[in-house]
């Protein structure tokens, strides 16, 4: 599993990737209310904003972790968005990206760098 | 507000060892949740909640013409209170924009104690020091004054354990000097919730002792530390205005739901504007009609033009669903959209502002 410094957590299979966001990033939004997907079939370059997550607090963007075409989104997410919180890494997670270009698999963190960024953001 | 003019209530310590995730807010660091907002604002709605809102301000009025003065000052009628009673009104300037909203609490004819936003304190000092014509005594006395609110369906039978005066004898809107837990204090049966409950006022040096004993009777009750997160959705349910969002120096008392408040039979600040100059705009209550939250902000699209404003946004942890006040031109239609984001609008529905009314006890 390989993150970015927006916080979320992608999982490569195949030239597909799995895309979440991470414990962290849940801890710090608290309460997730409702998941705003993308549509299948649509196209993101790395860094847009490609879904929207609500919690009580506020609602904040998530980024294409990766440029590529959106494969699959997790429906169920919609009706459970709770699930962000409860299980970020396995049931929260939130869209399935074909990527176009493997290369830039190169800006993301392994879990080790990832863990000692979030060691340096200032406590929500 | 620079960090370091930043103030802490007199309850940081036990926010701190509640794991309370302290925010700045009004000046204040202040808790927004400790165990999460849902879990709180439940808690309220079922139980009870204990909140720190020591940053409120309070000013107290004295002297044979405290009663003018505050009559100048205030929309409502302080006349239709009597002792030991609590009087909620806006406060205007000239032109019917709202400088604040308050409690005014009459402990006699010579003596109120007027109870404002944390934001405002400054500013609302200064616009009562300047309209005092007729010489009340004015005294700021936030810094010398810490608050708790116990609120929620199990507030009275927990703060009942801890004095021997009877609280169901303190009728809503009223209020009566007690001792609790060995403290002497001002209780209301006043709340920002929607709910039964009480505020309750007393010296900073006794927080300690005052919130132990609220914590410790509430334990089996299931009473919760609430921080500023689920104090603000619950207001929003229970469609309680806040200063700064719902309400403001653009605003008027007859624009916002608050015609209630005014009384055109008494002589106060404002009052000519009310009389002569007709609501450019109404608060309204939507719901949405699909996935997401609105906010504040949001621009509200009729008939594909941003044509009004979302005031307070927000997701109902109670009905499930995203709720929120917008003003809207007087002449609205029934549904309209809520522009959330720059290209994503999305349908709402009116409905009343007070999304949740909590069912009376039958009190004999």
């Amino acid at each position: 599993m390989k993150f970015t410094k927006e916080h979320e957590w992608v999982n490569v299979v195949d030239g597909m990737v799995t895309v979440g966001i991470s414990d962290f990033a849940q801890k710090a939004l608290g309460d997730v209310v409702s998941v705003e997907l993308p549509k299948v079939g649509k196209t993101f370059k790395q860094g847009e904003s490609m879904a929207i997550v609500d919690s009580m607090k506020a609602s904040s963007d998530v980024y294409a972790p990766l440029s590529g075409n959106i494969a699959e989104v997790n429906n169920e997410l919609v009706n459970h968005a709770q699930w962000v919180n409860e299980s970020p890494y396995e049931k929260g997670w939130m869209v399935k990206i074909k990527i176009a270009d493997s290369k830039e698999m190169d800006s993301l963190m392994d879990e080790t760098a990832y863990n000692e960024f979030c060691a340096k953001q200032p406590a929500h | 507000m620079e960090d370091s003019a930043i103030q802490r209530t007199p309850f940081y310590e036990m926010h701190v060892q509640h794991r309370g995730r302290m925010v700045p807010f009004a000046g204040w660091e202040m808790p927004v949740q400790y165990e999460g907002i849902k879990a709180e604002h439940l808690a309220v709605r079922r139980s009870a909640g204990l909140f720190d809102v020591s940053h409120m301000g309070e000013v107290d009025v004295k002297g044979p013409q405290a009663t003018a003065f505050v009559q100048n000052l205030i929309t409502n009628n302080v006349h239709k209170i009597v002792q030991n009673q609590c009087l909620y009104s806006p406060m205007c300037y000239e032109n019917a924009g709202i400088v604040d909203d308050l409690l005014v609490y009459k402990h006699d004819s010579e003596h109120y104690m007027l109870v404002i936003n944390a934001s405002n304190v400054e500013k609302d000092f200064s616009w009562m020091q300047k309209n005092n014509s007729v010489n009340a005594e004015l005294k700021n006395i936030s810094n010398e004054t810490a608050q708790l609110a116990v609120q929620g369906p199990r507030a009275l039978a927990i703060l009942q354990t801890l004095t021997s005066a009877n609280l169901e004898s303190i009728k809503t809107f009223w209020f009566q000097m007690i001792e609790l837990s060995g403290v002497r204090v001002l209780a209301s049966r006043t709340g920002y919730t929607g709910e039964d409950g009480f505020e309750l006022y007393f010296p900073p040096e006794h927080a300690k002792t005052v919130w132990n004993a609220i914590v410790n009777a509430g334990s089996s009750e299931g009473l919760q530390p609430t921080g500023l997160g689920a104090r603000d959705s619950l207001r929003l349910e229970a469609g309680l205005m806040l200063y700064g969002n719902d309400i403001d120096e653009n605003s008027t008392p007859f624009e916002a739901p608050l015609k209630w408040t005014v009384d055109l039979n008494t002589e106060f600040i404002g009052k000519k504007a009310l009389q002569q100059n007709p609501p450019n705009k109404k608060l309204v209550g939507f719901e949405l009609l699909e996935k997401a939250v609105a906010r504040h902000g949001n621009p509200v699209v009729i008939n594909g033009n941003e044509a009004g404003v979302v005031t307070s946004g927000g997701y109902s942890p109670l009905l499930e669903k995203s709720i929120g006040l917008a003003y809207v031109p007087v002449d609205h239609p029934e549904t309209f959209q809520i522009r959330i984001r720059k290209e994503k609008d999305v349908e709402a529905k009116k409905c009343g502002y007070r999304f949740y009314k909590r069912k009376k006890k039958e009190i004999a």
